[in-house]
């Protein structure tokens, strides 16, 4: 493959992974402006008692947890699934990498890819 | 306080952060953690667990737009956010076990070293050393657009920067602020990338070592969603808002005004960690 073939592919996944930023920050912030709204509408926050730290309940530090409360749509639930979606999406740009390096055969690249997206998956999923 | 008054004044908050961090360059994250324990007197656990949240947003809405541009080197930084994740884990992990006054006083620290950067003048240093054998086998040397068209560099010291990348992780996952500061520092004069892709390179790095931080936030109960709501969508929109303004010679004032305030605060966050008031 010449030089110049290569820099179009680069082009190219530039921009998809440019897609996949920008969709992912308007959906996070679609899900947490009407998780607030919700929250304020029916005044079930709990902002006021939690400026002393005692750590958010179970269910909404858990990603079943969110999923279940967003579902029954619960503000805080909604909040803290948009801000799910927004911690996931840097997340899936280095998914997507994984494949653009995979197209361009360009091995030490699908290793060190899979290497950051091990590390962020012990964060997410991993128990601490 | 109600619930309503509260949202729209952190909200308020953090919309000035963020124009003003977008603005200077300086980032939202660095005075969103101060303004919320010293204003608002939130635990600095939540603070940093909604800094953190915010950070993810301005930096993939931003570098949504440089890697279009094609000045972020995606080899360089993709290669050195091995080195910024693994510091982001071991960051969170310090930051469930380091008392709340300790990470106040090295909050402040990095604060005041962050405004003193942002001040300094910055130039591409007198450059092209050749090219190095890691860089070269890890195919980073790239190009990026200038005035001539595009203009190839090499890429220099890969094991300095990525050690310098390592403890940015660690002030990441510990604080809740980007460390564009630290991140630049790696790769503007250790591995002697041009200003532009150093800057662009680090934005697009941040949300990836900030998501791995807050994972770890999230599950042990750190991101409260009260909070985080007013401050993600305050910063995201301020720093929307910021990156419209055209830069002008204004900036320059803004940005000494600026760090300044952050000098200020943080002073204050390391008294308040001496003296046991936060």
């Amino acid at each position: 493959m010449d030089q110049g073939m290569v820099h179009s592919i680069d082009q190219r996944l530039d921009q998809i992974m440019s897609i996949i930023l920008r969709t992912g920050v308007l959906l996070a912030a679609f899900l947490v402006v009407t998780g607030g709204i919700v929250s304020l509408l029916r005044h079930n926050t709990t902002v006021m008692n939690d400026r002393n730290f005692h750590g958010e309940a179970q269910q909404l530090r858990t990603i079943p947890g969110i999923l279940h409360q967003a579902l029954a749509f619960q503000g805080p639930g909604l909040i803290q699934l948009g801000l799910l979606v927004l911690i996931a999406t840097p997340v899936a740009r280095v998914l997507f990498s994984v494949f653009g390096f995979l197209y361009e055969k360009d091995w030490t690249y699908v290793a060190v890819t899979l290497i950051v997206l091990a590390i962020l998956s012990y964060s997410l999923f991993g128990t601490h | 306080m109600s619930s309503l008054e509260f949202t729209l004044l952190v909200g308020m908050g953090s919309l000035f952060a963020g124009f003003l961090g977008s603005l200077t360059g300086l980032g939202g994250g660095v005075v969103i953690v101060p303004l919320l324990a010293l204003l608002f007197h939130i635990d600095i656990r939540y603070a940093i667990g909604a800094a953190l949240v915010s950070v993810i947003a301005t930096s993939s809405g931003a570098a949504a737009a440089y890697v279009r541009e094609g000045y972020s080197n995606i080899r360089v930084g993709m290669f050195l956010e091995i080195a910024t994740t693994c510091g982001a884990l071991a960051g969170a992990a310090l930051a469930l076990h380091l008392r709340v006054s300790v990470i106040s006083i090295i909050f402040g620290v990095v604060l005041i070293y962050s405004a003193i950067t942002s001040l300094r003048q910055k130039t591409d240093p007198s450059r092209d050393l050749g090219p190095d054998k890691i860089a070269t086998w890890l195919r980073m040397d790239s190009t990026y657009p200038t005035k001539n068209g595009l203009t190839k560099y090499h890429v220099r010291n890969v094991p300095a920067g990525f050690a310098i990348m390592f403890i940015a992780g660690i002030l990441s996952g510990l604080l809740g602020i980007g460390s564009g500061a630290v991140k630049v520092l790696a790769m503007d004069q250790a591995m002697k990338l041009p200003f532009k892709v150093s800057t662009t390179t680090s934005n697009f790095m941040i949300g990836v070592t900030a998501a791995a931080s807050a994972g770890i936030y999230l599950t042990r109960g750190y991101i409260d969603p009260g909070i985080a709501m007013p401050v993600m969508l305050g910063v995201l929109a301020g720093s929307l808002i910021g990156a419209r303004v055209l830069a002008g010679a204004a900036v320059r004032t803004l940005r000494i005004v600026f760090s300044l305030v952050i000098g200020f605060l943080a002073l204050e966050m390391i008294y308040k960690g001496f003296s046991g008031k936060i």
